[in-house]
């Protein structure tokens, strides 16, 4: 089950609402489908962005995949301790793995992501 | 590498398979009246008229004349043991093996190498080496963009040798980057200087290196490595990029290469340096083995978002680079370092009758204004056995009776004197 006060990116990101920005990271289906994660690279705090533009990068021992923004927003804020303990996305990827916190540009876009739900059957999809 | 030809029957075979009637019919795409009527090419030669046809036209070249042409390929002595090692059949490969794990030795030899570059430089890391000195530009300026992500613009300091920044021009053509010239570190991704400069002038830039990172610019230092014997290194004067022409590291002078690009770069930056990096670890039984590290940067994995299309590397003349460093060590190559420094201040108190034009000091290699077109010195030093240096106007630069003059350690004392009369004798006459 996923957390069900998210919600979900066909490309495997989860947001968050948190006193009125939002909070971004990978799922737990994505940082498994990465298997170890030994980098990312985070974005900028003031850096903007649109709909799904790519705003980080993550790399697993031999593989490199990009984050999209599931909103536009500006970052607001970013996760350092990833710099140093990337494991944090594979250990606890909804909690101390979060990537950024962003401001919405607007919130509309929100409505067009996936609930906890449909993003656990999208999940089962992908799987077979 | 051996060549197995195919005979006729087999390429008839493979021509009735696929269903054409001869090799021509493969090219019938291509309209008549652009193909070419005939190749003009003429018979076969035995081999041992080949040779000799060579031979011949080999002797046109004028091979044994003294050299003082440098303009950022220097004539340096290579010690036998180069050749010797490099040619080994085991290292005998211009190329990263595609199984590089398997070739332990290989790896091992870029490992050094590139320990070899982190202690010359005073930097913290090294890849395995790109192309030559001109590409390693490019690369250190996209690097630099890659790093300092809301700006494009690289600055080259008027030290940086035209051909470099000709290059640098040429591969980013179809980049958004612009390209200006000067030392103004603001909202640029690089500031790129070159030490010595390319007219042979040494600097201290530390200077504008703590200006750079000021303006949050990064600070980019193509150095010559034979010349960090003496000078300061571009780690001391705080680079964050360190790139060279490692020719002059047992790399024999040829018509444009094979040679090598250096470049080194600080531990924070590392994830955005391009190039294959060797890393050193342990296997399953904890023995020391060597990989190549951090691949998630490169082409075969990140596609067209990779850090460069750099996916290879020079990895023959890194080894003689390695190889001639580890013979030369620390002293040899302050002592080498040193006797083309003092064999080029004797060679400038001979040539009192040009202008020397360098206002700074120098290393080995400096610009003098001759009494006559420096062209034309030229060809007549060539006679007088002597290949003089570079017309400044051929790169570019300066006036046309303006001559860069290198001097490395293989010069003697006679062939200094010889050269400075000769000069004089042509230049005044």
């Amino acid at each position: 089950m996923f957390p069900t006060d998210a919600k979900y990116t066909k490309d495997h990101e989860w947001i968050r609402e948190e006193d009125g920005s939002y909070i971004v990271g990978i799922t737990s289906f994505a940082a498994e489908q990465l298997g170890d994660i030994t980098y990312v690279e985070v974005p900028e705090v003031g850096d903007e962005f649109s709909i799904t533009n790519e705003v980080a990068t993550v790399e697993s021992v031999k593989a490199a995949s990009d984050i999209y923004a599931p909103i536009s927003g500006s970052i607001i804020e970013v996760n350092y301790a990833l710099e140093d303990q990337p494991e944090l996305v594979n250990e606890n990827p909804f909690t101390g793995g979060w990537f950024f916190k962003m401001s919405a540009s607007n919130v509309e876009e929100l409505s067009a992501l996936m609930d906890a739900n449909s993003y656990e059957s999208y999940v089962q999809e992908q799987d077979h | 590498m051996s060549w197995t030809p195919t005979t006729d029957i087999e390429r008839q075979e493979m021509l009735d398979i696929i269903g054409v009637s001869s090799i021509d019919d493969l090219f019938s795409s291509i309209p008549n009246e652009l193909r070419l009527k005939s190749w003009d090419i003429p018979e076969g030669l035995s081999e041992m008229s080949t040779l000799s046809t060579i031979d011949k036209m080999s002797r046109k070249n004028s091979v044994d004349t003294v050299n003082f042409m440098g303009g950022g390929y220097y004539d340096h002595y290579i010690p036998a043991a180069v050749n010797a090692l490099s040619s080994r059949s085991e290292f005998y490969t211009a190329y990263t093996p595609y199984q590089p794990e398997c070739a332990q030795g290989t790896l091992q030899s870029i490992y050094e190498y590139q320990s070899a570059i982190c202690r010359l430089t005073g930097m913290e890391f090294s890849n395995a080496s790109l192309y030559e000195g001109g590409t390693a530009v490019f690369e250190a300026a996209t690097m630099s963009i890659r790093i300092n992500r809301k700006r494009n613009k690289i600055v080259c300091h008027s030290s940086m040798n035209p051909n470099y920044r000709a290059i640098l021009e040429s591969h980013t053509a179809n980049l958004d980057v612009e390209i200006v010239d000067g030392d103004d570190p603001g909202n640029a991704a690089c500031v790129i200087v070159q030490n010595p400069a390319f007219d042979g002038t040494i600097q201290d830039f530390t200077e504008l290196g703590n200006a750079c990172k000021e303006a949050g610019a990064l600070f980019v230092v193509s150095f010559y490595p034979i010349s960090l014997g003496l000078m300061k290194t571009p780690g001391e004067m705080g680079a964050d990029i360190a790139i060279a022409e490692g020719q002059s590291l047992g790399i024999p002078l040829s018509f444009g290469g094979p040679y090598l690009g250096i470049l080194a770069t600080l531990k924070k930056h590392v994830r955005k340096m391009p190039g294959r990096i060797c890393g050193e670890t342990v296997d399953t039984e904890g023995k020391r083995g060597f990989v190549l590290t951090l691949q998630a940067r490169e082409q075969h994995i990140r596609r067209g978002k990779a850090m460069s299309n750099i996916c290879s590397n020079q990895a023959l003349c890194a080894l003689r680079a390695l190889i001639f460093l580890s013979l030369m060590g620390k002293e040899g190559l302050v002592e080498i370092a040193t006797h083309c420094h003092s064999k080029t201040e004797y060679l400038k108190s001979k040539l009192s009758f040009a202008t020397i034009l360098n206002e700074g000091n120098t290393f080995n290699e400096f610009s003098v204004r001759l009494p006559k077109d420096a062209r034309e010195v030229l060809k007549a030093m060539v006679k007088e056995g002597f290949n003089a240096g570079i017309p400044l106007v051929d790169i570019g630069r300066g006036d046309a009776n303006d001559l860069l003059i290198a001097v490395t350690e293989k010069r003697t004392r006679e062939e200094l004197d010889a050269f400075a009369s000769a000069l004089e004798n042509v230049s005044c006459s």
